[in-house]
């Protein structure tokens, strides 16, 4: 029984879908440029409340992960599946530690009365507020990225230890790799242009 | 859904580009920490972009796929600088 299939295709479709996922969050940089332009000593200031710690240990399991996917399909390819497993399991874990970082840092920031447009945040400067505005839409809306990554990640390792991804039919585990590493290319502009620029 | 043998990228190849990234993030951080004023910003994006174009290339596997893709990407990468560009020219003359 011949079944019809077209990785190439759903792979195309895939990408056609990046696209659409850069340029909202391309847009979102342009905002964010045009902002800064417009309040240089409001934005440098504000992003001094930023933890540089956690930002930099958030890139560096986010690139970290963004290998060990990689590295997963290498193993499907191999036919190697208990190393899939593995590697997959250790990218679920990355996701989830990114996140629980991201509870404590925006926890943080909730203490000082810093709430997304209101609280203490709202009696400081324009610049200030659209700063943090910023911050809270763009990483929160890559936070949710991340959760969905996660969805994905239980599914496909869930398929992979049922055989239904496979060495001749691994497409689902590539397409969601592609997807993971859009997620890691968005944190790789995010965390200097929030966390780095003084 | 013949096709000819897939390419498999080698898992040193794999560590290998994990390694340049974190290097290339911690000359970010470094240099971040330096004042250069608005040379900052420009470096530290040239270095993301560096990076961006590493996953691009290895993990995202375009630099071994059909030239389709890799064209389609570089478009789309335009498309965004010129609204970037253009959005800046706008707001320069207001």
């Amino acid at each position: 029984m011949l079944e019809h299939r077209d990785d190439q295709g759903a792979k195309l479709g895939m990408w056609l879908f990046l696209f659409t996922e850069l340029l909202l969050f391309g847009m979102l940089f342009v905002v964010y440029a045009v902002y800064r332009s417009m309040h240089p000593e409001a934005f440098r200031i504000a992003g001094e409340e930023l933890d540089v710690v956690i930002g930099t240990i958030n890139t560096v399991i986010l690139l970290i992960s963004s290998m060990t996917v990689a590295m997963s399909i290498t193993a499907i390819q191999k036919g190697d599946k208990k190393r899939a497993l593995q590697l997959l399991g250790i990218t679920l874990l990355i996701a989830i530690v990114f996140l629980v970082n991201k509870y404590f840092e925006w926890g943080a920031k909730f203490e000082y009365g810093f709430y997304p447009g209101a609280g203490e945040l709202a009696e400081l400067g324009y610049g200030t507020i659209l700063f943090f505005g910023l911050y809270f839409f763009m990483t929160g809306l890559h936070a949710l990225h991340i959760l969905i990554g996660i969805g994905l990640f239980i599914y496909v390792i869930a398929q992979v230890r049922k055989d239904r991804i496979h060495q001749e039919d691994y497409i689902w585990l590539e397409n969601t790799g592609l997807y993971w590493h859009l997620v890691d290319l968005i944190w790789i502009f995010l965390f200097p242009l929030f966390y780095l620029i003084h | 859904m013949s096709e000819e043998k897939t390419h498999i990228v080698p898992y040193k190849t794999q560590v290998a580009v994990v390694a340049v990234l974190l290097v290339l993030t911690a000359v970010t951080v470094a240099v971040t920490r330096l004042e250069f004023g608005t040379l900052n910003t420009l470096v530290a994006m040239l270095i993301a972009g560096i990076k961006a174009v590493i996953v691009m290339a290895w993990y995202m596997h375009l630099k071994y796929e059909k030239a389709l893709l890799p064209m389609l990407v570089t478009g789309v990468i335009i498309v965004f600088l010129l609204v970037l560009f253009v959005t800046f020219f706008d707001y320069s003359y207001r």
